[in-house]
């Protein structure tokens, strides 16, 4: 690529901190923020271990309008712990899709947006943060009935472990490029499965497999979108507007069951990230990038998340 | 390096939900239809039709990654089909038909096919059913007799009505294995266990677990591997109060599980969110 080309203006939405990401996605002047740093909700666990305990434990929570309905954005801030998921953040979380729930009931229609970038549970606060998924869980499981809940898996951290779960559960999906989504992080799968199942430094290799483009052509989300405020924005105000799915990607396990069978298990485990990809042939050994993505150094240095589950 | 290092099992802790299934359902077959790593049983709770559910081992599963008891693709998908297809049966019915998820589960499967081909969506499957059916008003009850270890008891279990578990050393809750824990957190497991004694989220230990409120019950029985009939009969009448429990409680969230004494945290954020979001 001709680096004097002139390229498109775009606003970085991945550069954008958690609360700048809120403010950028909720309509202008809406966003009130619930239970902010100087409400001082910190984490009770993780001065027990010497860490600081940042003042809003890595998670934004704020009510406002989006495209002129009422919404609730949640928003993970991956630069804190690795976007780790701890009693407190979560609470906040599960608590804000509670009241949105309960809202909903009451006639006050109300949708959700999740700003993904988490490794999962915050193993300092092991127990209390796979419970806060669960209820995380739960209260998707409940909200998306009433109203969309739209997530958003931008980047640089990628969506892992229970969150992973949760995204799986959301009503709509949308990724950038950048953004990698999975159950198991790509370091704790080489501790448990030895470097042959998965080597956690091999970076195409793992784009290839999790990443958003993967994801799309996989079914698996819903939108790929450009590292672009304005795209971002527009992706979600469209996600809302189509509304609640008739049937959720979390309830079609007939179809994914079909592709399951459909599966050639020697291919497939030849090369699982073409093979996923329904309808197209495993033909491409694993590793290579997959074609328009960005290649990465391949055996690049790991970044392995201290902090968290699954990264 | 695996699951395996979360207990010393032997070939009878490893069959611990086999056992405590076939033990609370009459040895009643399991559902044709479903792989051998998932059994569904439908039997009695109460004198009326329930579900069983319980993930076990399967050495000849064609998953590799998913030999020991791990929820895998297969398995996840499979759990959402058991749990809709109950929920579907009875659509018409006023009185809605329990749940019981038996949980031995070491862990998700951690494999590269798994990830490449969704293992996230699957277990995202198994809560949507879980969630589907509780909030239609069957009562979920989760049994811990085993391990109940990270997404894999998220996908089976955690979205229950009531939690309940043995009171056993034998039985684990926890977000990861220990050896992957040390490596994660840059500790050693040695360092990680002298931790887990006086931080109790961080412990593995079902004592622990119990004093963050969590469980609605903990059981004594006398043989956790083996269940004779005096254990069985424990199980049961716990079985059948959580049922009454639930069917005499108008929520149908997990609120019931948000004990301000286990977890203050927890109850002050949902407090004051509440108070703010109103005001906003």
């Amino acid at each position: 690529m001709n680096a004097d080309a002139p390229r498109p203006q775009r606003d970085s939405f991945i550069e954008l901190s958690a609360r700048q990401r809120v403010a950028a996605l909720l309509d202008e002047g809406t966003p009130r923020e619930l239970l902010d740093p100087f409400e001082r909700f910190k984490s009770p666990w993780l001065p027990l271990q010497g860490i600081v305990a940042q003042a809003d434990d890595g998670v934004v929570a704020a009510k406002g309008l989006l495209g002129g309905r009422a919404a609730v954005a949640l928003a993970i801030d991956g630069a804190y712990q690795g976007g780790s998921m701890g009693e407190v953040g979560g609470a906040k979380i599960a608590g804000a899709l509670e009241l949105a729930a309960r809202d909903n009931r009451r006639g006050v229609p109300t949708a959700a947006v999740l700003l993904l970038e988490t490794g999962g549970v915050r193993l300092q606060e092991a127990n209390l943060g796979l419970a806060a998924i669960a209820e995380i869980h739960a209260a998707i499981a409940d909200l998306r009935r009433y109203q969309p809940v739209v997530g958003v898996i931008a980047g640089p951290v990628g969506c892992y472990g229970g969150m992973g779960i949760a995204a799986g559960l959301c009503s709509h999906l949308i990724m950038t490029r950048e953004a990698r989504l999975g159950l198991n992080g790509p370091a704790v799968i080489e501790q448990e499965a030895g470097i042959d199942e998965f080597d956690a430094g091999d970076k195409p290799f793992i784009w290839a497999l999790t990443g958003g483009a993967q994801r799309c052509r996989a079914g698996l989300a819903d939108s790929l979108v450009a590292d672009d405020v304005a795209q971002v924005r527009a992706r979600v105000l469209a996600c809302l507007a189509e509304g609640v799915p008739p049937r959720h990607r979390s309830d079609r396990h007939g179809d994914f069951l079909a592709r399951l069978s459909d599966m050639d298990l020697a291919a497939a485990f030849h090369s699982p990230g073409e093979a996923a990809v329904l309808g197209e042939k495993a033909t491409r050994p694993v590793g290579v990038a997959v074609p328009g993505e960005r290649a990465a150094n391949s055996r690049g240095t790991a970044e392995r998340g201290k902090e968290t589950t699954n990264e | 390096m695996n699951e395996c290092e979360l207990a010393p099992m032997g070939a009878a802790a490893a069959g611990r939900g086999l056992a405590w299934l076939a033990g609370l359902t009459q040895d009643a077959a399991p559902l044709a239809g479903y792989p051998a790593s998932l059994r569904v049983v439908d039997a009695e709770l109460d004198g009326r039709a329930a579900r069983f559910i319980a993930v076990v081992p399967d050495g000849a599963n064609p998953f590799p990654r998913a030999r020991h008891g791990e929820v895998g693709l297969a398995e996840g998908w499979q759990l959402a089909r058991a749990v809709h297809q109950w929920v579907d049966a009875h659509d018409a019915a006023a009185h809605k038909p329990p749940i019981v998820a038996i949980v031995d589960v070491p862990s998700q499967a951690y494999g590269r096919l798994e990830e490449a081909w969704g293992l996230h969506q699957a277990l995202a499957a198994a809560v949507a059913a879980y969630a589907r059916a509780r909030l239609a008003g069957h009562p979920v009850i989760g049994l811990i007799v085993g391990n109940a270890i990270s997404g894999a008891f998220l996908a089976h279990g955690y979205q229950a009505n009531r939690l309940i578990a043995l009171d056993d050393s034998g039985v684990q809750v926890h977000a990861m294995g220990k050896a992957s824990a040390a490596r994660v957190t840059q500790r050693s497991v040695e360092q990680l266990e002298a931790l887990a004694l006086r931080i109790p989220p961080m412990a593995y230990d079902v004592q622990s677990y119990a004093s963050l409120g969590l469980l609605w019950r903990s059981l004594h029985v006398a043989h956790p591997d083996a269940p004779g009939p005096q254990d069985l009969a424990t199980a049961g009448a716990a079985l059948r109060d959580a049922l009454a429990s639930i069917r005499s409680d108008p929520d149908r969230g997990l609120a019931g599980r948000l004990d301000p004494a286990g977890r203050p945290a927890s109850a002050r954020v949902r407090e004051r969110l509440r108070q703010l979001w109103d005001e906003a």
